[in-house]
C-alpha cells in the first residue's frame, strides 16, 4: 500500500499541540503516531514533550570527545618529552605534570567541542535531504506537522488537522 | 518600564527586517568598508616593507623586543572575550536581552582572534619560521618546548578560534535555513543552502540543537578564561619586574571582558544605524550593556588597585621602580591616560541619563577601548624599558611609523572582516528574536489571565 505524506500548517503552538495530542491518542488505522514530525520556526520544548520521550544522546559524544582529546593531548606531549635520550633534562622531571596539564586541558576542550558537533550532526540527521513536504512558512511564522500514513488513514488525519484550524494541508503520495 | 523588544512584532516582519540588512544597508556601510580597506592597505604596505627590509624598520631592538605588536595582540585577544560573555555566560543565565546582539558579538570574537593571530606572525619578523610555535617534531626528534607559555598560547588560541567559529556557525544554522528559504536564486541561495545543511526545524533537529548549543557554551566559558590566563602567563611566569604578579590572570580576564563590552557598545551603535536595526537593538538593551560594562570596569579598577598595592607594599624594589617609572617616566602620559580612560570615564555609565545616550555612549566606548589598548601597551613597554639590569634600560626607544601603521591596519582588517560578515550573514539572530518576542507575549498573556482571575 502506498504511503501518503501530509503536512499541516498551523498559526500557533496551541493548535499544533492540540492536533498532536489527538493524533497520538486517536488510534487511527494505518497511521503510526511515531511517524509524526513537528516543524517550527523556534524551539519549543513544551510541544516537543507531547511527542513522547525522545532522549538526546549528544552528551555521550561530548564525554568521549573530551576524554579522547585530553588523552591525545597528554600522550602527544608526554611522548615528545619522553625522548629524553635526545633532550637532556638535567635532573628535571621527564614528563612534568603541571605544565602538561595546561595543554591537556586545551585538548580536552577541543576534543569535546569537535566531537559534540559531530554528535549533533549525527543525532540531528544533518546534512539532510529535503523531506517529502516542506514549506518555507515553517521558517517564517507557522508550525508544521508532517505525518505519513496509509491511504486509508488520510481522511482521518485531514479531519483532525481541519478540526484544529490548520491553515493549509499539503499532500504528497509517496511509495 | 522600557521593553527590550516589542512583543507585537510579527515573526514574518523579523525575517523581513533582518534579511533586508543583507541587501540594502545605509550608505555609511560602504563608507566604513572603504575606510577599512584603506586602513588594511596601509597595514599591508607596512608589513611588506618590514618583511623585505627587516625588523630594524619597526625600530624594535633590545630591550623592546615585543613593541606594539604584542601589546596589540593582547588587545585583540581581549576583545574576543565579549562574544563568549554575551553568548555563553548570558545564555546560561537565561538573559533574554542578549538575543538580538549576541550574533555580532560572536562574530567579533572570531574576527578579533583572527586579527590577534596575525600579530604573532608579524612580530616574528621571520614569517617563514612561524611553524616553530606549533607542536611539531623537527629532524632531530626534538619538539618545541611544551613547558613554555608561548606554546600554550598557540594551542589555546587555536582551540578558542576553532571553537568560536564552530559556536558561531552552529548557532547560525536555523537562520541560514531562513536565508535559504527567502533568497532569490543566485550565489547567496547556493551558499545558504550549502551551509544550512538541510535544516527544516524539525523537533529532532531542535532537540539536538538545544543540547549542542548549551554544551559548547559550557565549554567556551572555561576556555575563554583559560585563554586569557595563558596570555597572562606569558608575562606572569617570567621573572621580569612588573610582570611577575599573582593577580595577572584574573586581571587579564577582567580587562578582556571590559574591552570586549566596550567594543560591543561601539559596534551596537554602528550596526543599529547602518542596518536599520532600531527595532531590535533597542535602547533598553544598550542600557543593560552599559551597566554590564560599568560593573566590569569597576572590577578592572579594583584589580588595578590590588596590583599597585601589592607591588608597592611587597617592597620588591625592581617592580616598584617599574611602577614609579610608569607613573612618572617616559610613559607617564599614556599610563595616566589609561587610568583616566579605564577608571574615570566609565563612571559616566553610572548615570542613567548617559546609559542610553547614543552619542555619549559611542564616545565613551571608544575612550574605554583606547584605555584598554593603552593598558596592554603599559603592560609590555615599561617593563622592557626598565628591567633588572640598569645597563639594559632604554626609556627612549619609540615605535616607528611601520609599527604604528601595522597596528592601524589591524583595526581596518578587523572592521573589513566584520562588516563583510554582517552583509553576508544575518547579524541579528532571527529565530532567537522570535523566541524573545514569543516569550514576552506569553508572559504578557499569562499576566493578563492572572489579573482577570484576581478580579
Amino acid at each position: 500500500m502506498s504511503r501518503h505524506h501530509l503536512l499541516a500548517l498551523f498559526d500557533n503552538f496551541d493548535e499544533a499541540e492540540a492536533a498532536i495530542v489527538e493524533l497520538r491518542a486517536g488510534n487511527i488505522r494505518g497511521f503510526n503516531p511515531d511517524d509524526l514530525i513537528l516543524k517550527s520556526p523556534i524551539e519549543h520544548p513544551e510541544v516537543e514533550g507531547v511527542l513522547g520521550n525522545k532522549p538526546v544522546h549528544i552528551q555521550w559524544f561530548t564525554l568521549v570527545g573530551a576524554i579522547l582529546g585530553g588523552l591525545l593531548g597528554f600522550f602527544l606531549i608526554s611522548g615528545a618529552q619522553a625522548n629524553f635520550f635526545a633532550q637532556i633534562k638535567g635532573g628535571k622531571p621527564i614528563v612534568p605534570l603541571p605544565p602538561n596539564f595546561v595543554l591537556t586541558y586545551e585538548m580536552f576542550i577541543l576534543g569535546g567541542v569537535f566531537i559534540t558537533v559531530l554528535g549533533f550532526l549525527i543525532c540531528a540527521g544533518l546534512p539532510a535531504k529535503r523531506s517529502p513536504l516542506y514549506s518555507a512558512k515553517v521558517s517564517e511564522d507557522q508550525i508544521g506537522i508532517l505525518v505519513s500514513g496509509d491511504e486509508s488513514a488520510v481522511a482521518a488525519l485531514k479531519a483532525i488537522f481541519s478540526k484544529h484550524k490548520a491553515l493549509e494541508i499539503q499532500e504528497e503520495a509517496g511509495k | 518600564m522600557e521593553k527590550d523588544i516589542r512583543e507585537d512584532i510579527a515573526w514574518a516582519q523579523i525575517n523581513k527586517d533582518v534579511l533586508r540588512s543583507l541587501e540594502t544597508p545605509r550608505p555609511l556601510y560602504w563608507v566604513i568598508l572603504l575606510v577599512a580597506l584603506a586602513m588594511v592597505g596601509v597595514g599591508v604596505g607596512c608589513e611588506i616593507y618590514q618583511y623585505q627590509t627587516g625588523m630594524g624598520v619597526a625600530n624594535m631592538n633590545n630591550p623592546h623586543v615585543w613593541g606594539l605588536y604584542i601589546a596589540t595582540f593582547i588587545f585583540w585577544i581581549g576583545m574576543s572575550h565579549s562574544g563568549t560573555l554575551l553568548s555563553a555566560i548570558l545564555h546560561l543565565m537565561h538573559a533574554d536581552w542578549r538575543k538580538p546582539i549576541y550574533r555580532f558579538a560572536e562574530a567579533m570574537t572570531t574576527f578579533s582572534l583572527m586579527t590577534a593571530g596575525l600579530f604573532v606572525m608579524v612580530h616574528l619578523g621571520r614569517l617563514w619560521q612561524f611553524y616553530y610555535s606549533l607542536p611539531y617534531p623537527n629532524e632531530r626528534g626534538l619538539w618545541p618546548n611544551f613547558q613554555s607559555p608561548l606554546l600554550w598560547d598557540a594551542m589555546a588560541i587555536f582551540t578558542y578560534l576553532s571553537s568560536s567559529i564552530i559556536f558561531l556557525y552552529v548557532g547560525m544554522i536555523p537562520d541560514l535555513a531562513i536565508c535559504r528559504d527567502n533568497m532569490h536564486p543566485g550565489w547567496r541561495k547556493k551558499l545558504y543552502s550549502l551551509l544550512a545543511l538541510g535544516w527544516e526545524g524539525t523537533d529532532r533537529q531542535w532537540r539536538n540543537f538545544r543540547v549542542t548549543y548549551l554544551t559548547v557554551a559550557c565549554f567556551l566559558i572555561p576556555l575563554a578564561v583559560s585563554v586569557h590566563s595563558i596570555v597572562a602567563s606569558d608575562f606572569a611566569m617570567s621573572q621580569q619586574p612588573g610582570w611577575h604578579v599573582t593577580s595577572s590572570p584574573p586581571y587579564f580576564v577582567a580587562g578582556a571582558l571590559y574591552s570586549g563590552c566596550a567594543a560591543i557598545i561601539s559596534l551596537f551603535i554602528i550596526l543599529r544605524y547602518v542596518f536599520k536595526f532600531e527595532e531590535y537593538m533597542t535602547l533598553s538593551i544598550l542600557k543593560k550593556t552599559s551597566r554590564l560594562t560599568f560593573a566590569i570596569a569597576m572590577v578592572w579598577t579594583y584589580l588595578n588597585a590590588v596590583e599597585f598595592a601589592s607591588v608597592w607594599y611587597s617592597h620588591d624594589e625592581a617592580a616598584k621602580d617599574v611602577l614609579i617609572q610608569k607613573a612618572t617616566g617616559t610613559y607617564a602620559p599614556f599610563w595616566w591616560m589609561m587610568i583616566f580612560c579605564g577608571s574615570v570615564v566609565p563612571l559616566m555609565l553610572a548615570f542613567k541619563r548617559f546609559q542610553a545616550n547614543i552619542p555619549v555612549l559611542f564616545a565613551v566606548s571608544l575612550l574605554l577601548n583606547l584605555g584598554m589598548w593603552l593598558e596592554r601597551w603599559m603592560i609590555v613597554a615599561p617593563t622592557f624599558s626598565h628591567g633588572y639590569y640598569p645597563w639594559a634600560w632604554d626609556h627612549d626607544q619609540w615605535p616607528s611609523l611601520v609599527q604604528w601603521g601595522i597596528v592601524f591596519g589591524s583595526f581596518g582588517w578587523f572592521a573589513l572582516l566584520f562588516m563583510v560578515f554582517c552583509k553576508v550573514f544575518p547579524s541579528v539572530s532571527m529565530y532567537e528574536v522570535k523566541e524573545m518576542v514569543y516569550h514576552r507575549s506569553l508572559a504578557l498573556k499569562n499576566g493578563e489571565t492572572a489579573e482577570e482571575g484576581v478580579h
